[in-house]
């Protein structure tokens, strides 16, 4: 791949300009493989770290357990219950006519070990490399899905405040006047709400739900790229290219979407990354605190509290602390890469 | 030249307020254009001269109504456009376009060149498709570029070159007035001269009309066919191009022309150096706008303002003097 190609196709000048500057950014280039990697594996939880094993022989035939549920009848048990894998019993059954492949860890996040030898919270050992917390669920398995509903809650978050941000932002700077001031005023009096309080008192009210969560903090996240749009578009709206659409008849929607925001862009994208970062911090302080997503549910905010409320396992909390500081410094350090390759002053050459 | 009157304008003003205080108090107004009458013929070079903010790029930017005029009105082809609604509005920008001064500025950095040109045939749905890349590369063209500029980006031209390209997006639209807003002042002298030869080449290819603004008064000589002269948003002089430059009957016309460089070392003659600065359009002089700066004044130039009347055949100028 040569410079300014992706996958072969020729992408326009300066997109290319800035693959390239992006790639050649050691730092930012390896941390975004790393957290892609991450997030895959992530992602694929459900194969990675499951109660269930991924396939079974019995009898002659091949079972799937991940993806469709069996009696315990299936496999010439007694009751017509769900199948749990982990007891021995059943075990013992499936084992005599087959065999079976296990994910890599055996446990989800809320699977509970009963067969523990020591009392929970157990330390790292050969079943359970990170150990367990004190409910005796896996801590690696726990790790896996929290990344995983961290970055995607951070994701949707970001995405969603962008656009309200972006959008708001764009039509104060565009329009100005008693629009703009109005809008700004109300800005204002909104970003002085203090969240946390706001969702203490919404959580005793109704269960917090990965929905609920984002709502209410999307309702103030969305401020934080207002002004940076506003700024630019009250930059970029005097300019005579804008005068020259204006006179060639273009929507007003179209000259900010088109002409302008494209503008704006640069200024907007630098901010990203760290809306995510702050984003995935939000709901980890509240998972902390006990506000966040529901109980049962995988949360590094959680697993961070196990750690503050067992100091003899030193493993819980570290655990927490190592995986949220590499996550959030692979954000950054991508971000930052990403900001130097749109950086304008690069274009020009 | 007994031709349809295109364009004509009456009597148009555009007051900007100043606003200060903490309740955005209007303490005062920018007079930038202040009672302009003229009317420009169909197939016509109308030049607009003047030094720095006497209101000829506002008086442009009016006609296309870029901005909403304080008092007056633009007739084009007979119909006021500061009575048109959004619509009829959008449809009669089709057949008014503008060239920009400053080529860096007027055209969008990240749009390519074939979107730029290509964007007024959407806007207005003219062509589409391939039909329309191929309009693009025959504007680019007429204009003296190569078609296969259409994937580059702004930033990759010089300025003569964007110029260019600002024609072409504002002849897109095969527009009947084209105003000229100081189209080669930030251009070097040698890039000048190819743009308005290209101006005057697709006027005579295509009949336009152009509004020519310029401060440049060897330019307005070279290509107008009739100039009329501002000074602190008014116009001053009005006549047809040899008659101005062979008979300046007002003071400022006569100081104006005076200043402009002649190409002949040994030829000297008498300049008139005008004392002072041009007044602020905030509290224009009483009277006649001139007034402050002009040799011959007399006492009626500070009561009354002068009005623009014919003094000789199609030879118009305000000062209390000739009449």
């Amino acid at each position: 791949m040569g410079k300014g190609r992706l996958f072969s196709i020729k992408l326009s000048s300066r997109l290319g300009r800035r693959l390239y500057n992006f790639r050649s950014n050691k730092r930012a280039y390896v941390s975004l493989y790393i957290f892609l990697t991450l997030f895959i594996i992530s992602l694929l939880g459900e194969l990675v770290a499951n109660e269930k094993p991924l396939i079974i022989r019995f009898d002659g035939r091949f079972y799937f357990p991940i993806f469709k549920t069996y009696l315990e009848t299936d496999f010439g048990g007694d009751f017509e219950f769900e199948v749990v894998y982990h007891d021995p019993f059943i075990r013992g059954l499936i084992l005599e006519k087959g065999w079976m492949i296990w994910p890599i860890i055996q446990y989800k996040y809320d699977t509970i070990d009963f067969n523990l030898d020591v009392p929970t919270p157990s330390p790292p050992s050969r079943t359970h490399w990170l150990g367990t917390d004190d409910r005796g669920h896996d801590v690696l398995a726990v790790v896996i899905y929290g990344f995983r509903i961290s970055v995607i809650f951070g994701l949707i978050l970001t995405v969603f405040s962008s656009v309200i941000g972006i959008s708001t932002g764009a039509v104060q700077g565009y329009f100005g006047g008693i629009l703009d001031i109005v809008f700004q005023r109300f800005i204002e009096m909104w970003a002085s709400i203090p969240t946390l309080y706001l969702i203490i008192i919404l959580t005793s009210i109704v269960e917090p739900t990965f929905g609920l969560l984002l709502i209410i903090l999307l309702l103030f996240r969305w401020l934080s790229l207002v002004g940076v749009v506003r700024a630019e578009f009250l930059r970029v709206r005097n300019f005579e290219f804008v005068k020259a659409a204006r006179a060639l008849g273009v929507s007003n929607f179209t000259i900010i979407f088109r002409h302008i925001l494209p503008n704006a862009m640069v200024a907007t994208l630098t901010f990203l990354p760290f809306i995510l970062n702050g984003s995935i911090i939000a709901l980890t302080s509240l998972d902390f605190l006990g506000l966040g997503l529901p109980p049962g549910s995988p949360s590094l905010g959680r697993l961070l509290a196990q750690g503050k409320a067992n100091p003899h396992a030193p493993w819980l909390g570290i655990t927490a602390f190592v995986i949220l500081s590499v996550m959030l410094s692979l954000l950054i350090f991508v971000g930052e890469g990403v900001r130097d390759a749109f950086d304008p002053r690069k274009d020009i050459s | 030249m007994d031709k349809k009157i295109l364009l004509e304008i009456k009597g148009i003003k555009k007051y900007f307020p100043i606003r200060s205080g903490v309740f955005s108090k209007i303490a005062g107004y920018v007079q930038a254009v202040d009672g302009v009458s003229f009317y420009i013929k169909k197939g016509e070079i109308f030049g607009l001269a003047g030094a720095s903010e006497c209101g000829k790029t506002t008086t442009g930017r009016l006609i296309l109504r870029l901005f909403e005029p304080t008092e007056g009105e633009v007739d084009f082809e007979g119909e006021n456009i500061f009575k048109f609604g959004k619509e009829k509005m959008r449809g009669a920008r089709r057949n008014m376009q503008i060239i920009f001064q400053d080529p860096f500025a007027s055209l969008n950095p990240r749009m390519t060149v074939g979107d730029i040109i290509g964007e007024p045939l959407i806007i207005h749905k003219i062509v589409r498709g391939k039909e329309k890349e191929k309009r693009v590369s025959d504007l680019l063209e007429t204009v003296g570029m190569e078609p296969r500029y259409k994937k580059r980006y702004p930033h990759e031209f010089s300025g003569g070159q964007r110029q260019r390209i600002g024609i072409a997006r504002a002849l897109a639209l095969n527009p009947r007035l084209v105003v000229c807003d100081e189209p080669v002042s930030a251009l070097d002298v040698s890039i000048q001269a190819q743009v308005i030869n290209l101006l005057e080449d697709l006027q005579a290819k295509f009949g336009f009309t152009y509004l020519f603004i310029a401060h440049d008064l060897s330019v307005i000589k070279h290509i107008s066919n009739r100039v009329a002269v501002m000074y602190l948003g008014k116009i001053v002089e009005l006549a047809d191009t040899e008659e101005l430059f062979s008979n300046p009957l007002h003071p400022y016309t006569d100081a104006l022309l005076s200043a402009v460089p002649i190409a002949d070392p040994t030829l000297t003659r008498k300049r008139i150096v005008l004392e002072g600065d041009v007044p602020s359009p905030i509290n224009p002089p009483s009277g006649c706008h001139f007034r402050t700066r002009c040799q011959y004044t007399k006492p009626v130039c500070s009561k009354e303002e002068p009005l623009l009347m014919e003094i000789a055949p199609k030879h118009y100028i305000a000062c209390h003097l000739k009449s």
